[in-house]
C-alpha cells in the first residue's frame, strides 16, 4: 500500500526521466515550429526573418503537396492491406504442424531483419531491373516483355518492396494470437460440421480482430515515415513521392528549412488525425 | 619481447616529438571514389615531410558528404578544414565569403599548368577558391566492332544526327544490344547533367539574362524529343531509372552500342577486369548541332579550405600537396599512368606516359571544349555548362528531372514535362526572390 510519502517520493524520483523524455520530444518539435515561421535559407545567409504564414500556404499550394499525400496514403494503405491477408493466411499455415517448423518460423521472419535500404536496393537490382532482374527473365520466359517495375508500377513496386520487410511483422503478431486460440472451440465447431470458411471467419477472424488493430496501429505509425526505400527505388520519381520525401526534397535538396518545417508539422498533424480516426475505428477493439 | 621494447622506445620519441612541435590536425572530408581512397593511402609521404601535421579523414558516400559539408559551412560549424566539393559548390559559396582563397599557394604548385576550363569553374572575381583533384568532361564512348559490322564510321566530333544514325544501325534489341544508353534517372547530377549539357548544344539554356525560365522554348523542346527519339527507339527498357552506374553495368556488359557519359568512365570500360568489352572500346567528342557548343559538361572533385577553419596553413599545404605534380608522379610510381587523377593539369597531357592511356587525348579535348563562363550559346547570368552555380538549382533541377524522368517512362508527353518543369522553375525563382 503506497502512503503520501512514498508516492511523492516516486512521483520525484521519476521526474528527471520524465522531464528528459518530454525534453526529448518537445525540443525538436518545437524548433520545427519555430524554424517554419522563419524565412531560413541556409545558403542564403541563413535566418532572414519572421514571415508568419507564408510557409505554410506555400506548402499546401504547391503542385507536389496533395499528389505526396495521396501517396503516403495509397503507401500505407496498400501496406496494410496486403501484410494483413497475407499475414493472417502464412500465420494460419505456419500454426500447423510440420516438420522443421522452426526453421521455416524463422526463415519467414528473416526479411525483417533487413535493413530498408538493403531489401531496397537487392529489390531494385535483383528482381525489378528490366534487363536482367530475375523478374524480367520470368517474363521473358513465358514469351512476354518484362515490366518496367519502378517506373511503370512505382507505387506498386515500392509496396511489394515495403510489404516484404513488414509480413514477418503482422505474421508474427497474428501467429501468436492464433496459437492462444483455444482448439477445443475449433474441434467441437468441426464436430457441429461447421464448413472450414465459416469456423475461419465466426472463430478464428474475431479472435484475431485485436492483433490485427494492433499490427494496423503500429504498422501505420512507421508506414506514414517510409523513406529509404524511395530514396534507393525511385528518388521521389514517377509520383512515390510521398510526404515526407516532399519534406526531405524541400529540407536537404532544396535548402530551404523553413518550408520543410511547415511541411514538417503538416506531417505531424496528418499523422494525428490518422491516429484519432484509427483509434476511434478500430481501437474500440482494444477495449475488449 | 624486442619488438615490444622497440615500439615503445618508437611511442615515446613520437610522444618527444609532439612534445616538441606543436601537432596541427587538418580533418578532411571527402568522397569515397578510388582516387580520394588512393590519395588517403599514398598520404604517409605527406604527414612524413610534415610531421607537426596530423590528417584527419572523413569519407562520404557523394550525397551525405554533400550534406554534411554544407550543413557544415552554412552554419559556420568549424568541423572540416579541408572539404572536397564540386564546380557547382565553389562559385556559390566563394561569392558568400566561405572559402579561402588559394591564390596564395606556392609558385611551385603552378598554377598556370591547371587547365584554363577547369580554373574557371573554379574562380571568382580573380580569386580561386578550390584546387582541383580530378576533372572530367563527358564524351562519347562506342563499340568500334558494332560500328564496323554496320559499315560505319563514327566521326571524332559527331552531330547528334550521326549519333542517331549510329544507333539505329547498333541496336539488335532480340540480343539485348541498345544502339544509346543515356542518363533517364531523375537528379540535378542524373538526368539533368546530361540533358542540360545537351541543351546547350540545341542553343537551349535554362535562364535568360534576366532569370526567366526558358522551358518553354523551342531549344528544349527539340532537346527533349531528340532525347526521347534516341531512347525510346534505340535505348535499354527502363532508361528512366538508369543513372551512371546503371549504365557503365550496361556498357561493360556489350548491352550499350554508343553511351555519352563521364570521361571518367574510360577508364572502367577500358579495364578487362570489369569489360566485356574492354578492347573495342572508341571514343568520340560529345554530339553538337552546328551552333558552336557541344554537349558536353566539366566538372571537377576539388580541394577547398573553410573560412571557418582554425588550422588554414596547414590545411592550404595539404591542399597543395595532394593537387600537386609531384603527387601525380606518386601515384603513376605506385599505381601506374593510367591511375592517376585525371583532368587538371597541362603538364599531364604532354607527358609522353600518359599520352599513350587510350582516352588521354579525346578527355583533354573534351574538357577544353566546355566553357563554364560561357556555357551556351546565347548569354547567360549563370556560371555552370550542366548546372546552374545558384543555391536553389539543385533542388529545381531535381524536381524538373523527375518530369523528364515521367516523360522517358512515359507516363506524360514531353509539352506536358516541359510546361511542368517551366511551372516548378519559376515558381521557385520567384520564391527565391530573383
Amino acid at each position: 500500500m503506497a502512503t503520501q510519502q512514498s508516492r511523492s517520493a516516486a512521483r520525484l524520483m521519476m521526474a528527471p526521466a520524465v522531464i528528459l523524455l518530454l525534453g526529448w520530444m518537445l525540443v525538436p518539435l518545437i524548433m520545427t515550429l519555430y524554424f517554419s515561421f522563419k524565412r531560413y535559407l541556409p545558403l542564403r545567409g541563413g535566418d532572414l526573418g519572421w514571415v508568419g504564414f507564408e510557409n505554410y500556404v506555400r506548402f499546401v499550394t504547391s503542385s507536389a503537396f496533395w499528389p505526396s499525400v495521396q501517396a503516403t496514403l495509397i503507401i500505407v494503405g496498400g501496406v496494410l492491406l496486403i501484410t494483413i491477408i497475407l499475414g493472417v493466411l502464412l500465420a494460419i499455415l505456419l500454426d500447423q504442424p510440420m516438420w522443421g517448423q522452426g526453421i521455416v518460423r524463422i526463415l519467414v521472419i528473416a526479411p525483417f531483419f533487413v535493413m530498408p535500404t538493403v531489401s531496397a536496393l537487392v529489390w531494385k537490382n535483383m528482381f525489378m531491373d528490366p534487363v536482367n532482374g530475375l523478374f524480367a527473365h520470368l517474363w521473358q520466359f513465358f514469351g512476354l516483355t518484362p515490366v518496367e517495375w519502378l517506373s511503370q508500377a512505382s507505387l506498386t513496386s515500392i509496396i511489394m518492396i515495403v510489404s516484404w520487410q513488414w509480413l514477418p511483422f503482422a505474421t508474427l503478431i497474428l501467429l501468436t494470437a492464433i496459437q492462444s486460440l483455444d482448439s477445443e472451440q475449433l474441434e467441437a465447431a468441426e464436430m457441429d460440421g461447421a464448413p472450414v470458411i465459416s469456423r475461419f471467419g465466426y472463430i478464428i477472424l474475431p479472435h484475431l480482430s485485436r492483433a490485427i488493430t494492433i499490427v494496423v496501429l503500429i504498422q501505420t505509425i512507421f508506414l506514414l515515415s517510409v523513406f529509404a526505400e524511395i530514396f534507393v527505388t525511385t528518388q521521389g520519381s514517377f509520383g512515390t513521392r510521398t510526404l515526407t520525401y516532399l519534406i526531405y526534397q524541400r529540407v536537404l535538396e532544396s535548402q530551404n528549412i523553413g518550408l520543410g518545417s511547415a511541411g514538417g508539422i503538416y506531417a505531424v498533424i496528418l499523422a494525428n488525425i490518422l491516429a484519432i480516426f484509427l483509434m476511434r475505428i478500430v481501437g474500440k477493439n482494444l477495449d475488449a | 619481447m624486442r619488438l615490444n621494447h622497440a615500439f615503445c622506445a618508437a611511442s615515446a620519441l613520437a610522444l618527444l616529438a609532439g612534445a616538441a612541435t606543436a601537432q596541427t590536425t587538418v580533418t578532411i572530408a571527402t568522397v569515397n571514389n578510388g582516387d580520394m581512397i588512393r590519395m588517403q593511402g599514398l598520404s604517409d609521404e605527406f604527414t612524413a615531410a610534415n610531421p607537426d601535421i596530423t590528417l584527419e579523414w572523413v569519407t562520404l558516400e557523394e550525397n551525405v558528404l554533400r550534406q554534411r559539408v554544407t550543413q557544415d559551412i552554412a552554419s559556420n560549424g568549424g568541423q572540416f578544414d579541408v572539404m572536397t566539393i564540386g564546380t557547382y559548390e565553389v562559385p556559390i559559396w566563394g561569392k558568400q565569403g566561405w572559402l579561402v582563397s588559394l591564390n596564395d599557394l606556392p609558385a611551385e604548385w603552378d598554377a598556370d599548368d591547371i587547365l584554363p576550363a577547369i580554373r574557371g569553374g573554379l574562380t571568382v572575381d580573380g580569386e580561386l577558391y578550390a584546387a582541383p583533384f580530378y576533372g572530367e568532361s563527358s564524351m562519347v564512348m562506342y563499340r568500334k566492332d558494332l560500328m564496323e559490322a554496320a559499315g560505319m564510321e563514327m566521326p571524332e566530333a559527331p552531330t547528334w544526327d550521326d549519333i542517331a544514325k549510329a544507333a539505329e544501325a547498333m541496336t539488335d534489341k532480340d540480343n539485348e544490344v541498345y544502339g544509346i544508353c543515356l542518363r533517364g534517372k531523375a537528379g540535378w547530377g542524373e538526368n539533368m547533367a546530361f540533358l542540360s549539357a545537351m541543351a546547350n548544344s540545341f542553343g537551349g539554356k535554362w535562364f535568360d539574362e534576366d532569370w526567366q525560365a526558358q522551358f518553354d522554348s523551342e531549344a528544349w523542346a527539340n532537346t527533349l524529343n531528340t532525347y526521347m527519339d534516341l531512347m525510346n527507339n534505340y535505348g535499354p527498357p527502363g532508361a528512366s531509372t538508369n543513372g551512371f552506374n546503371e549504365n557503365l553495368s550496361l556498357f561493360q556488359q556489350g548491352k550499350c552500342g554508343m553511351w555519352i557519359d563521364a570521361t571518367v568512365a574510360a577508364s572502367f570500360v577500358t579495364n578487362p577486369n570489369d569489360s566485356t568489352v574492354a578492347d573495342q572500346v572508341g571514343f568520340a567528342l560529345a554530339p553538337d548541332n552546328g551552333l558552336g557548343k557541344r554537349g558536353n559538361w566539366l566538372w571537377a572533385w576539388s580541394l577547398a579550405v573553410p573560412a571557418g577553419s582554425d588550422a588554414t596553413d596547414a590545411a592550404k599545404k595539404f591542399v597543395a600537396w595532394a593537387t600537386s605534380k609531384e603527387y601525380t608522379a606518386l601515384v603513376a610510381e605506385n599505381e601506374g599512368w593510367a591511375n592517376v587523377p585525371p583532368g587538371t593539369r597541362t603538364s599531364l597531357y604532354e607527358n609522353a606516359e600518359y599520352q599513350k592511356v587510350p582516352f588521354a587525348e579525346m578527355t583533354l579535348n573534351s574538357i577544353n571544349s566546355a566553357d563554364p563562363t560561357q556555357p551556351t550559346v546565347d548569354p547567360v547570368p549563370y556560371t555552370g555548362v550542366q548546372f546552374v552555380a545558384i543555391p536553389e538549382f539543385a533542388g529545381i533541377a531535381t524536381q524538373v528531372g523527375q518530369e523528364f524522368s515521367a516523360a522517358l517512362a512515359g507516363q506524360q508527353s514531353v509539352e506536358e514535362a516541359l510546361e511542368k518543369a517551366q511551372a516548378i522553375t519559376v515558381d521557385e525563382m520567384e520564391a527565391a526572390g530573383y
